[in-house]
């Protein structure tokens, strides 16, 4: 911050420079920001269904409690898919920073096939819950935990559809500026649902089968 | 024009190449760190190595802890330069309200329930 007071010796000039670089690469610092801002606000969203979790997590209603329903396993296959689909598309992006478009495409679809096993066996989940009368209706904790971990999962389905997008204009496109903040966004979203991710994994499942 | 795009151009290819030298290395470490991070709670709940539940439980949430920061540092790039130090603010921002929104109502609700006067029929189904 001070550097850049420092260096400015014609505030002027240097505003109008920002502006130009604006202008000729669609925004891409203005929108990366006003992305990340999106991305906290979406933090707190998480953060107050985290707190309704907490707050009602052993309301078992006599229905049943954490260790009876959640099956570890199946967690711990999940959490590797999403953070593999993490890592494969922290692969795309020097790829997608270099220019190459096959490999980004490539990596890109790892990711999106990784994500949607991972919705995949989120749905057999809900789907064996609901059919062993666990369902969101039957105690306050498992409709807390159906919110939860319902709303991350339609995060994580937008950001498959986001995905597919991606993959259709990078083949009409190419690697261009907008294709690149795009991008840069998408990667963003991609690795914040990943964080939010391990509260869930933690708090939710591990900690659940724990007390 | 000319000007700005000779200073620009240059400008955007460094700023891709250190951003993509700089950040490999760290990838890779937070790779490797988010893989033990998230391997090593699932195996201490699975297993049951430690007999004293409330250690497992401060350590899976202490690993839990460690790993969303090593998310934010390695994958989601938060340093105190990138744009101008804004979104660490805005993170650091939106850290303390999660703790607060969190912690403080976990905390309230919990007091207001033990310090609740017992009903003599509490949890009977109704009549």
């Amino acid at each position: 911050m001070t550097d850049h007071a420092l260096q400015s010796n014609g505030e002027a000039v240097t505003w109008h420079l920002a502006e130009a670089e604006d202008h000729d690469h669609g925004g891409n610092g203005a929108t990366i920001l006003g992305f990340w801002i999106y991305l906290m606000s979406d933090a707190l969203i998480f953060a107050s269904l985290f707190a309704m979790f907490g707050v009602v997590s052993t309301s078992y209603a006599g229905g049943p409690v954490p260790r009876e329903i959640f099956d570890l396993e199946l967690v711990a296959l999940n959490t590797a898919l999403l953070l593999a689909s993490s890592i494969t598309f922290g692969e795309a992006m020097p790829h997608m920073e270099a220019g190459r478009v096959g490999p980004t495409r490539f990596w890109l679809a790892i990711t999106g096939l990784l994500g949607a096993g991972f919705i995949a066996i989120e749905l057999y989940e809900f789907a064996h819950l609901i059919a062993e009368g666990a369902g969101p209706q039957r105690s306050a904790f498992l409709s807390a935990f159906f919110t939860l971990v319902g709303t991350h999962g339609a995060h994580v389905t937008v950001g498959l559809i986001w995905i597919v997008v991606m993959l259709i204009q990078l083949g009409r496109h190419g690697l261009s500026l907008p294709m690149k903040r795009r991008l840069i966004c998408l990667s963003m979203f991609w690795h914040f649902l990943d964080i939010i991710w391990i509260g869930v994994f933690t708090f939710v499942y591990l900690y659940g089968v724990l007390r | 024009m000319s000007s700005t795009d000779t200073h620009m151009d240059p400008a955007l290819h460094s700023h891709g190449d250190t951003h993509g030298h700089g950040s490999r290395r760290g990838y890779r470490i937070g790779t490797v760190l988010a893989i033990l991070l998230t391997f090593l709670p699932f195996w201490l709940v699975m297993s049951g190595v430690l007999q004293d539940r409330q250690t497992t439980a401060i350590l899976i949430f202490a690993m839990a802890l460690i790993q969303i920061v090593v998310h934010v540092v390695c994958f989601l790039h938060l340093d105190t330069r990138s744009e101008g130090g804004w979104t660490l603010l805005a993170f650091l921002f939106t850290a303390v309200i999660v703790v607060l929104t969190i912690g403080g109502s976990i905390w309230i609700m919990y007091h207001l329930n033990t310090n609740m006067m017992p009903m003599p029929d509490m949890g009977a189904p109704p009549q």
